[in-house]
């Protein structure tokens, strides 16, 4: 510890060095920043350079003009606009049911054995299966409609999605359940006043990581029996060989993913104050 | 004679793990506290000393035996005994203030009188001025502060405790012994205390129980006649303190010893 403050207090000079390959070393924030901006940075260049020189077909790989041209289309047309919309509906409500029905059963399974053990064993038959295995018959049960994708991404995140609430639950430790209960408390208040706040921070991210997986389910629940959607313009796209209209719309879903990360990190940080406070 | 403020009978505890043989913690073993009574459970570490004060908080159901609070039977958990543990058990999310007044949530107080008792408690360790700081913002010794703070708060007949300081360094828990033994001196309480450092027994306790190895049986019974108020220095160099833990030391390390499985050939100096 002691030594570790030296150091610290060592860079506060104007010549202070920053040591990248020290282990766990703090670094700079501006620097962390820089790096990962320069890294997308360098990506695009390479990306501009391939494609300028046309060391690689159009038709493998379009230059960044052109999806932005293609982009630009969209707009116009009003198709990203309402692509964006009837995907962002489609994961809403998929996540949502998952989230509404894995909540409650992870909390169950959490708290009480018996629930564990009537719930865990076909869950973890079923979190095996792979979700585009499930397309044929979500249509032959739900038909074309926004209920077949909602079902797919579904099946895709609430198996995994109860399990790890089942796990933040878990995570309490017992005395804290038990000195609760030398205050008089019963125990379905034990459950609200304490398990459950102890295991919201927990809880709010897996939300935000089956979120990201509702996200990379989209393409899947849109393969077939589809008309609009993001996944579905990918789809089309390949069949007339649109390849920047791919690269469009895996971008956009990545930006969207991206964007939906970030507000659930900004408003666990906001909820969750007493988290970051170390000593 | 008053009802003991708490009465333990001819407690059995065992355990009955998955695929392992039955484990007989605590055997046979009887206890009782008066009230006002400072009384310590000794003995080596994995002999049933936790197990015997979780069955007296109600955490644990003895296979046989009965538990009495002030003549009132009890077989779970409940406001009228006080628990603090070894590990932190601070609720995160709650300043010093709330954690303390979390205890009193069950309690008919109005919130003022809430808020002046809490307030009396946080003088009472020592915590002025922290009172809107979150747990991982203090130190290990003050957060046990705060939950021997959080225990006492509610008045239970009987504050158990299971090995409070032993989570904290040497330094730190010289420190909250004697902290404890002012509080506990200033405002008398009924206590069973768990430890298996003999100079903390013999330093706040009235009576020590020896319990042998597993399965726990209280071995032997002594009281300490070391008047009070006590103080920590002059204590532990004394006379008294010094025939007092030789006496006990034979007794701990004899158990010890049995579970340990080797014989030592000297005795105990
Ligand atoms: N829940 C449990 N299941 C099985 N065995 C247990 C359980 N709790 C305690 N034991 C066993 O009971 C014995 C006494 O444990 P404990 O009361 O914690 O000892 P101490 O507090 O004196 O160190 C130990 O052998 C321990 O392994
Ligand atoms: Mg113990």
């Amino acid at each position: 510890m002691a030594s570790h403050l030296s150091i610290e207090s060592s860079n506060q000079g104007p010549h202070r060095k920053v040591r990248l390959l020290e282990l766990r070393a703090d670094i700079p924030a501006g620097l962390y920043f820089v790096a990962g901006a320069s890294f997308i940075g360098a990506f695009i260049l390479i990306w501009l350079i391939l494609t300028a020189l046309e060391l690689v077909l159009p038709m493998f790989l379009p230059g960044p003009k052109s999806v932005w041209l293609e982009f630009v289309r969209q707009i116009r047309e009003g198709i990203l606009l309402q692509d964006t919309g009837a995907s962002l509906y489609r994961i809403t409500l998929g996540w949502l049911v998952s989230t509404l029905l894995a909540l409650p059963i992870g909390i169950l399974m959490g708290n009480f054995r018996f629930f564990e053990g009537l719930f865990e064993p076909f869950i973890d038959l079923v979190r095996y299966m792979p979700a585009v295995a499930f397309v044929p018959l979500t249509i032959l049960w739900t038909g074309v409609g926004d209920g077949q994708k909602i079902l797919i991404l579904f099946i895709g995140t609430f198996f995994q999605e109860v399990l790890m609430i089942m796990d933040n639950v878990k995570g309490v430790p017992r005395e804290m359940i038990e000195v609760s209960s030398t205050f008089g408390l019963s125990r379905w208040e034990i459950l609200y006043h304490v398990i459950l706040r102890y295991a919201l921070p927990g809880i709010w991210d897996t939300f935000r990581i089956t979120l990201g997986w509702a996200w990379t389910y989209l393409v899947v629940a849109e393969l077939v029996a589809a008309n609009v959607g993001l996944g579905y313009r990918i789809m089309r796209a390949q069949r007339f060989l649109q390849t920047e209209s791919i690269i469009l719309g895996i971008l956009i879903i990545g930006l969207l993913g991206l964007f939906t990360d970030m507000a659930f990190k900004a408003a666990y940080k906001r909820m969750f104050r007493w988290m970051d406070r170390k000593g | 004679m008053t009802e003991p403020m708490l009465e333990m009978k001819n407690i059995w505890v065992k355990f009955t793990p998955a695929h392992r043989p039955e484990v007989v913690a605590v055997e046979d073993a009887s206890i009782t506290v008066q009230e006002n009574e400072f009384v310590s459970l000794i003995g080596p570490s994995g002999c049933g000393k936790s197990t015997l004060l979780r069955a007296a908080a109600g955490l644990e159901q003895p296979s046989s035996g009965i538990i009495k609070v002030q003549g009132q039977t009890v077989d779970r958990p409940g406001a009228d005994r006080g628990m603090v543990f070894q590990a932190y058990t601070l609720f995160p999310w709650l300043t010093v203030k709330e954690n303390i007044q979390f205890a009193l949530k069950k309690t008919a107080l109005t919130s003022a009188e809430k808020e002046d008792r809490v307030q009396q408690y946080i003088r009472l360790i020592g915590l002025e001025g922290f009172e809107n700081s979150f747990p991982n913002q203090l130190s290990g010794g003050m957060r046990q502060r705060v939950a021997i703070a959080r225990a006492l708060v509610y008045r239970p007949k009987i504050l158990l405790m299971d090995e409070p300081f032993g989570a904290l360094d040497a330094q730190t828990r010289l420190l909250m012994q004697e902290l404890l033994l002012e509080v506990w001196e200033k405002q008398r309480s009924t206590v069973l205390f768990v430890t298996h450092d003999v100079e903390e027994a013999i330093l706040l306790s009235d009576r020590i129980l020896v319990m042998t190895t597993l399965p726990g049986k209280i071995k032997s019974e002594i009281n300490i006649d070391i008047p009070r108020p006590r103080r920590l220095v002059e204590m532990e160099t004394s006379i008294p303190f010094a025939a007092y833990k030789k006496q006990l030391l034979e007794l701990v390390r004899e158990e010890a010893r049995k579970s340990f499985g080797y014989q030592v050939s000297s005795g105990v100096a």
